[in-house]
């Protein structure tokens, strides 16, 4: 992601926001994957049968797990592409609040049924 | 006066962990507002800056002891299935909520979404503790993260706020009690 909206102060320029940014926004993804997890275990048998890492705790294992294991390498991932650099946080924010809405929403029952 | 062994795991994990992550989730949207707000701000101590590091790494571990506990030993219990032809459901509180129209709501809402919503928290608070820790007074020419920051612990206090609240209703409605008694203080009768 390229610079415009960013600080453009020395202070920013030696401590880049690309970090922070990658933390933020991997937050939100993570977020957004246990919503997107736990609709799915709910709705097909077969991946239902699979997120059952545990058996007494049952799909809802597999479901979190996968969700911090992708939130956990993703995160791995944009800190690798973006700490040495300042990005365009203000858009990196609001997706990131975007997904961590959609996360809130999709993980109430009746908003998730509706799929 | 004396407890069930699943009974004290459910304290630790709602009262204990959740409960005080609740509480310490104001003090650090306090400090993160008021300490950092503009770069012109009064000169951040840094014992001050060391507290808030060690308090939000805190809450992150109080994050995860919450959810892991909730999901891997309490759970388990309100979950448990009885064997067929039990009457008595008091040991089996997911079946005993859904036997009544007037508390299967309980399950089928409340721990349907606390038990999803409530891993948002560890998620949020352990990106706003490694954030913080990063960029500790710098957060102040950075306004949009520090703005993040403060969003994301917003939301895991709704999320906890959430999850605690239907965790009192589960465990009013159905708790989970059994196991071994635990005798706490031995009083005198009367």
């Amino acid at each position: 992601m390229s610079n415009p909206g960013t600080s453009s102060t020395p202070q920013a320029k030696l401590n880049p926001n690309g970090a922070g940014a990658a933390a933020v926004l991997a937050a939100g993804i993570g977020s957004f994957l246990v919503a997107v997890f736990a609709i799915l275990a709910d709705k097909v048998a077969p991946i239902k049968s699979l997120m059952n890492f545990y058996k007494p705790t049952g799909p809802l294992s597999g479901v979190t797990t996968c969700a911090i294991v992708l939130w956990l390498a993703v995160w791995a991932l944009l800190h690798w592409r973006w700490s040495w650099r300042n990005v365009a946080v203000g858009r990196v924010t609001a997706a990131a609040f975007i997904l961590l809405f959609l996360g809130l929403l999709l993980t109430f029952p009746p908003l998730a049924d509706l799929f | 006066m004396e407890i069930t062994v699943r009974g004290l795991w459910t304290m630790i994990h709602g009262m204990g962990f959740g409960a005080l992550y609740l509480m310490a989730c104001s003090g650090a949207l306090v400090e993160l507002y008021r300490r950092y707000r503009s770069p012109l701000g009064p000169e951040i101590k840094v014992d001050d800056e060391r507290f808030l590091r060690i308090y939000l790494t805190a809450m992150a571990v109080l994050a995860w002891l919450t959810v892991l506990t909730g999901a891997y030993i309490i759970y388990p219990w309100y979950r448990a299935v009885p064997p067929p032809g039990t009457a008595d459901l008091a040991a089996f509180p997911q079946r005993l909520l859904m036997s009544s129209p007037s508390t299967a709501a309980l399950h089928s809402i409340g721990m349907e979404w606390k038990e999803h919503v409530a891993w948002l928290v560890p998620i949020s608070i352990t990106m706003a503790a490694v954030v913080f820790s990063q960029y500790r007074r710098s957060l102040r020419i950075h306004p949009e993260l520090r703005a993040a920051v403060l969003g994301f612990v917003w939301a895991s206090l709704l999320a906890a706020g959430i999850a605690g609240f239907f965790g009192a209703m589960l465990n009013k409605n159905a708790p989970v009690a059994g196991g071994p008694i635990i005798h706490v203080v031995q009083g005198e009768q009367k």
